[in-house]
């Protein structure tokens, strides 16, 4: 009850009127930054923490948790639009975002997007209100073992989907897997993979850098090719009936995929290796696995733009609990919102709660509140968003080049980067037209970099004994669950051809 | 456009509501950044030296000491190679600043090839030293070095650190040859790392900063058992030296900011006088003491002194583990 209490206070502070106004110019600034690629949450929390020193610390805050959420939803806008993942996050809500808007459906993917993660953002915030405490010792139960068996789930959810031909997924993965270990390897310490000795690939590639390629590059020579620039890309007129048909269609072909990624989405936010981007990646492929027909995901399915939405905002108060309870941050943005935290003269860590409960509740109930501006504001914006899509073709293809470049230099500030986004852009271009999926190869270069450290430490831990992924009590189900997915594909394959024999 | 016009309106509003008193203070020295400078550290985010340039930059915001932000950014790769590649050949050294742990002397050591010469980085401030401790979980039992060595003699005893050779694989590596143990050791990402699955359980021990189990420890959930400082930690007043239980040896992280090899004379003097400025504040007076940081404030060519001395002594303390 104290905590209710609390609650209530931090969320009528929330509503202060200089707070509100905070508030709103937050979600407005954080919607547009998370649109930008290249210009994601972490970048505009980063720019704008100084500010925060002109009010007082609980405005702060909450000035900060408003650009955050913000840019949470504002990812989805750019994934769908132009194809161009606008955030690190959204990364995967371009896989059936950006088909649904060639379709002319844009509208019912921004709704959709705007609904799944106000569903997200809320649940999260129940979640957290509710067990947090107690999640901060789940978080600590998961050592290197357990996060790669979580790891392994996630590559699993890919390789056992329907529909998609398996050993082409798998060479997509392992792709994705080599490219994420170039760089230096970070138990040794010594550099792997630098191709022709060049020193940009010493930091590594970096995922947007590829994501990028990808989908904005890739997708925009496809969309070229296959109608000679012969198309308009929405007709759509919007209106409120319009909303609101898109808004009940969204949620009823969406709730699951909503469902979903707001539960998974927590969990993984929770956990400190991992963040909104494997949250969100690993809820699509979830999604997926369980939809009737998954057939239709990666082409136009509403339940594969709700699940990573929900997943990414559901996943973004999750990633507070490790910053607050723990003192590491959940993700880069969090990382920066912890020397803010430091410099108001709060120590992270497992007393803070107790010690600092006024902060701590100030700080969800300025999320609940965040979360209801942000869903208005970006339903508010969407027929802008949907203006820009009437544009010609030929004005928005050079557009979204300008963009992806832009937004493949922005996250390393390195032009290197730049001629791999090229480079990744018409690789895809043609391994798509050999029908190699892609979306796996970008999961593995976010996952990547999380399993291969703790596949290593857990030999370590266990001396080379591989036995470690399947006695421990949390990571011997969840590894188990991951290798029946994996084999799934396998049964299915027995299962038709004994049955044709028997038919012939 | 109208974004802009609504938030710079608002901004002025903010500030006078909020009858902003901190005035603009920088010091009016002749070179001043003229573009936002890169903050590079040397490690990954949430470990020691992440959070104290974290705090070095909230301080400078805070003060408005700098005309151009400090824009912190990671570069943990390789136990820091790639941060000390990034500063050798960056293409602005007057916007490119460090900070710095002791991989700043074993890295270039343990890895030749990368070619980094220490002494051609320019000095700008020695901010502290940051002494290590030897931390238990509570549950096993142990609350004493005594206790301990007996249970590490039993065999099996697993250990985390952020990697070979670095500080705390190299105080780790002293108490193997000074005892006779035999400790398994796993490396992580950072020292958050580390005291997290401390915490958990996942390893039995570890050598971390005060700074990154300082909240496992408040809570109860780690035990201190002995510190590698000259001194007993005023925070810590019940833990005794190594040095007490006969080993004449002390290790600490140094905390120090250089800048880019190659930086100009006008503005290592700028921020040589920025961080003198950031050390006397209140603040960081506060967090060295909250911390657990020993003072030692360094003039340049006492730092490039001191950098000759530490490069030595990591010469001998990595022979000795066979690196």
């Amino acid at each position: 009850m104290e905590i209710l209490g609390l609650l209530t206070d931090g969320i009528m502070t929330s509503l202060m009127p200089i707070n509100i106004l905070l508030i709103l110019v937050g979600v407005t600034l954080g919607l547009f930054i998370g649109a930008m690629p290249g210009l994601g949450s972490v970048n505009g929390v980063a720019i704008l923490l100084p500010i925060t020193f002109l009010v007082p610390p609980g405005s702060a805050i909450i000035f900060l948790a408003a650009i955050y959420y913000g840019a949470m939803y504002g990812g989805a806008i750019s994934s769908i639009t132009l194809g161009i993942p606008g955030a690190s996050t959204a990364v995967a809500t371009t896989f059936d975002g950006r088909p649904l808007a060639m379709k002319g459906r844009a509208s019912l993917a921004l709704v959709t997007a705007a609904l799944a993660s106000f569903i997200g953002g809320t649940v999260s915030n129940v979640l957290f209100t509710v067990f947090a405490p107690l999640l901060a010792k789940v978080a600590l139960i998961f050592g290197p073992p357990e996060i790669f068996a979580l790891m392994l789930l996630a590559f699993a959810t890919f390789v056992g989907l329907g529909g998609d031909d398996i050993p082409k997924t798998i060479l997509s993965i392992c792709l994705g897997l080599v490219f994420a270990a170039v760089g230096f390897d970070e138990i040794s310490g010594a550099p792997r993979l630098v191709f022709f000795d060049i020193p940009g690939f010493l930091h590594g590639i970096n995922f947007l850098v590829l994501a990028i390629g990808v989908y904005g590059i890739g997708e925009m020579i496809w969309t070229i090719e296959s109608t000679r620039g012969e198309i308009t890309t929405t007709e759509a007129k919007m209106t409120v009936k319009g909303i609101v048909n898109d808004s009940k269609e969204g949620m009823k072909r969406g709730w699951k995929g909503t469902a979903i990624g707001s539960f998974l989405g927590f969990f993984v936010g929770i956990l400190p290796a991992a963040g909104a981007t494997p949250g969100s990646l690993m809820s699509y492929g979830v999604t997926k696995l369980v939809a009737k027909r998954p057939e239709e995901f990666g082409k136009g399915h509403p339940g594969g733009v709700a699940a990573p939405e929900a997943a990414n905002n559901s996943a973004s108060t999750g990633a507070m609990l490790p910053m607050l309870t723990l003192g590491i941050p959940g993700s880069p943005t969090t990382a920066i919102l912890l020397g803010g935290m430091v410099i108001w003269g709060l120590t992270p860590g497992p007393r803070l709660f107790t010690d600092q409960p006024d902060f701590v509740w100030g700080l969800i109930g300025s999320f609940y509140i965040s979360n209801l501006f942000a869903v208005i504001v970006n339903l508010a914006f969407i027929p802008l968003f949907i203006w820009m899509l009437r544009m010609p073709f030929t004005v928005l293809a050079p557009l979204i080049f300008v963009l992806s470049v832009v937004g493949g230099y922005a996250a390393t500030q390195d032009m290197h980067d730049v001629w791999l986004m090229l480079f990744f852009g018409f690789g895809a271009f043609f391994l798509r037209k050999l029908d190699y999926p892609l979306a796996p190869a970008v999961l593995a270069i976010v996952l990547g970099p999380i399993a291969e450290p703790t596949l290593r430490q857990s030999l370590l831990l266990s001396s080379g004994d591989a036995t470690i992924f399947f006695t421990r009590p949390i990571a011997g189900p969840i590894t188990i669950i991951a290798i029946i997915l994996i084999l799934l594909p396998l049964f299915k394959a027995i299962r038709d051809r004994s049955r044709k024999a028997s038919e012939a | 456009m109208t974004k802009m016009t609504l938030t710079k309106r608002m901004f002025v509003k903010l500030a006078g509501a909020t009858a902003l008193a901190g005035m603009l203070a920088g010091p009016a020295a002749a070179w001043e950044p003229t573009k936002p400078v890169d903050f590079v550290i040397m490690a990954g985010a949430g470990g020691g030296a992440d959070q104290i340039a974290r705090f070095l930059q909230s301080v400078s915001e805070k003060k408005d000491l700098t005309r151009r932000p400090l824009v912190p950014n990671n570069k943990g790769g390789g136990s820091g190679a790639e941060a000390l590649i990034a500063l050798k050949g960056t293409s602005d050294p007057d916007h490119t600043i460090l900070v710095t742990l002791n991989s700043f002397f074993t890295t270039p050591l343990r890895q030749e090839n990368l070619g980094i010469d220490v002494q051609s980085f320019t000095p700008v401030a020695m901010m502290g030293v940051d002494p290590f401790v030897l931390w238990v979980h509570k549950d096993s039992g142990i609350t004493t070095f005594d206790e301990w060595l007996a249970k590490v003699k039993e065999g099996g005893y697993v250990m985390g650190g952020t990697g070979k050779g670095q500080e705390d694989s190299l105080v780790i590596t002293f108490l193997e040859q000074a005892y006779d143990l035999d400790i398994k050791y796993i490396p992580y990402k950072g020292g958050g790392a580390v005291a997290k699955d401390l915490a958990g359980q996942q390893i039995m021990a570890s050598v971390n900063n005060p700074a990154e189990a300082k909240g496992f420890y408040q809570a109860g959930d780690v035990v201190p058992l002995v510190a590698f400082s000259d001194e007993r930690l005023s925070a810590y007043p019940d833990v005794p030296t190594i040095k007490e239980l006969g080993q004449d040896f002390s290790y600490y992280n140094q905390r120090a900011v250089v800048g880019a090899p190659g930086m100009s004379d006008e503005a290592a003097a700028y921020y040589q006088d920025l961080f003198k400025t950031i050390y006397d504040t209140e603040e960081w007076q506060a967090y060295m003491e909250s911390e657990s940081l020993s003072p030692l404030w360094m003039n340049p060519d006492e730092q490039k002194a001191y950098w000759t001395t530490q490069v030595e002594r990591h010469k001998e303390l990595l022979a000795s583990m066979g690196e």
